[in-house]
């Protein structure tokens, strides 16, 4: 069963360019309840993320007296995928809250909060392709709006390999059938990686190009996580114009 | 949910800086060199029950791996291709933090990432491992125990698990009257392309090593394992640790990692009795 990726004039699957990414569309502030949240659209992929703290840590014994402990949990829904996923936490899920959360600890200046908890939750409501790096953006803007300090807004985007093509943004079909698939997460004023993973084969050369094809999508993708935050907190000058 | 308990006191910003200016002079707390790996032992066939079975010691850390083999239905979008699961037990008596119970997410980390060296390089070659397309075939689960823990638990259950696929036999069945039995006495080994390990890295401040001791996890900025093939193909990559790793550093970790991964693909091969 061979599928074809990349037809005759380069493009993908969905009419894309090989470094093109799909539309993507943010929104903070989107739930009542949380103190930070933020709603994230990929193409098909869609995530809602929530921040709630930082609150006294529960349990108890499980805090630290000089610094602040970060709790993730990255959740598909059961009818965000082809095939109705069942209730409660896969294996999947349970390593990418812990990547995601490595992520996003990296950056919280979590000695700020000695004895403190802050609670994340990526929650994927539909899922085509990139959930993990999509969720990261989400979740770095919910923390934004929750008012963390933060030493960046970090941001992520997958490269992958199909058909022998280094594309850039993959989506859930090239994801299935093509060679490799690398979510990266950067925190963009600091030029470092904060998660990097990769299923499937690709040369230490196509590893060099699929990180700089990341880089610069990255910092799109942190320009719009800044403009989505202002759309919330802009506040208007008032009577300037008389 | 993901809990980040890590603690970072005083102590070890002691450690870290030891251990940083013990490495500005190429040298590490025992003894090694930064991009040396510690002895490594291989003996397989130790569990005669088991298909396949190998220990190996790396330094003190000591993971046992168990293959069964079993027969059982394909699945549908891959009717002529056999299944294999890898699964990782931190088991208690292996170190102080590990506790009985359900796999926690490092174990359940260590099991995806060995799972993804071996699946990702191609190396089983699941499609020979057909018995009846689309009703029977061989179905292998590969268990890693960590016995002891000293450091650097993904290297060496790769080298584990690797050794003792490389060294498993499976039973041969034929097809008598619509149902399959084992030809007796016939025994076959498992169809692999090639043989993947992986290399995990630590990096201190602006130094990398090599299969890092506990101490040195502790105090590092970061930990990555790099999975590659015998044609110096990545297969995996992940990153297992909070914290900032800069682009250039990660660049040379991959240079770092293919010499490593010869070294411990002949190492590899002696101990199976192939080198």
């Amino acid at each position: 069963m061979k599928i074809r990726l990349i037809d005759e004039n380069g493009l993908r699957v969905d009419g894309r360019r090989p470094d093109e990414m799909r539309r993507m569309r943010m929104e903070v502030g989107v739930l009542e309840k949380t103190d930070g949240s933020a709603y994230v659209e990929l193409g098909g992929t869609r995530i809602y993320a929530g921040v709630i703290g930082p609150r006294e840590v529960h349990p108890k014994h499980l805090e630290l007296p000089d610094k602040g402990v970060i709790n993730c949990r990255y959740h598909m829904a059961s009818f965000s995928v082809d095939e109705r996923k069942p209730l409660g936490m896969t294996r999947r899920e349970i390593e990418l809250s812990k990547v995601i959360r490595e992520a996003l600890e990296t950056v919280v200046f979590l000695e700020e909060f000695p004895r403190m908890m802050i609670d994340i939750f990526v929650e994927v409501i539909q899922a085509d392709g990139g959930t993990r790096t999509a969720g990261i953006t989400a979740a770095s803007l919910a923390l934004a709006d929750a008012g963390i300090p933060m030493a960046d807004m970090i941001a992520a985007i997958a490269v992958g390999k199909v058909d022998g093509v280094l594309v850039l943004d993959i989506n859930e079909e090239e994801d299935k059938y093509g060679e490799a698939d690398m979510p990266v997460a950067i925190a963009p004023h600091l030029n470092s990686i904060v998660l990097l993973q990769l299923n499937g084969r690709m040369t230490p050369e196509e590893v060099d190009k699929g990180l700089e094809m990341a880089q610069k999508a990255v910092k799109k993708i942190h320009q719009m996580q800044i403009e989505a935050l202002k759309r919330k907190y802009r506040v208007e000058p008032e009577g300037l114009e008389t | 949910m993901s809990l980040g308990l890590e603690k970072r006191g005083y102590g070890i910003k002691i450690m870290k800086n030891k251990i940083y200016e013990l490495l500005k002079i190429g040298k590490r707390i025992d003894e090694r060199e930064p991009l040396q790996y510690r002895k490594i032992e291989i003996s397989t066939g130790v569990v005669e029950k088991a298909n396949g079975s190998a220990l190996v010691s790396l330094g003190k850390t000591k993971i046992l791996t168990g293959i069964k083999v079993e027969v059982g239905t394909p699945y549908p979008d891959r009717p002529n291709e056999g299944v294999f699961t890898v699964n990782a037990e931190l088991l208690p008596l292996a170190s102080k933090t590990f506790e009985p119970g359900p796999p926690d997410e490092r174990a359940i980390e260590l099991s995806r990432i060995v799972d993804r060296v071996i699946r990702e390089s191609k190396a089983i070659e699941v499609e020979k491992l057909c018995i009846v397309e689309g009703q029977k075939v061989y179905m292998i689960f590969i268990d890693c125990y960590v016995l002891d823990y000293d450091g650097n638990y993904f290297d060496a259950s790769v080298l584990s698990a690797v050794a003792a696929l490389k060294t498993m036999t499976l039973p041969v069945y034929r097809v008598v009257d619509g149902r399959i039995e084992a030809v007796p006495g016939e025994k076959m080994k498992l169809p692999m392309r090639t043989l993947p390990v992986s290399v995990t890295m630590a990096l201190i401040r602006d130094k990398i090593v090599v299969d890092p001791l506990p101490a040195e996890e502790d105090v590092a900025d970061t930990v990555v394992t790099i999975g590659y093939d015998s044609e110096g193909v990545l297969s995996a990559v992940q990153k297992s640790s909070p914290g900032l790793l800069p682009v250039n550093m990660f660049k040379e970790m991959v240079k770092i990692g293919l010499d490593s991964s010869a070294m411990l693909r002949r190492r590899l091969l002696e101990g199976v009795g192939d080198g």
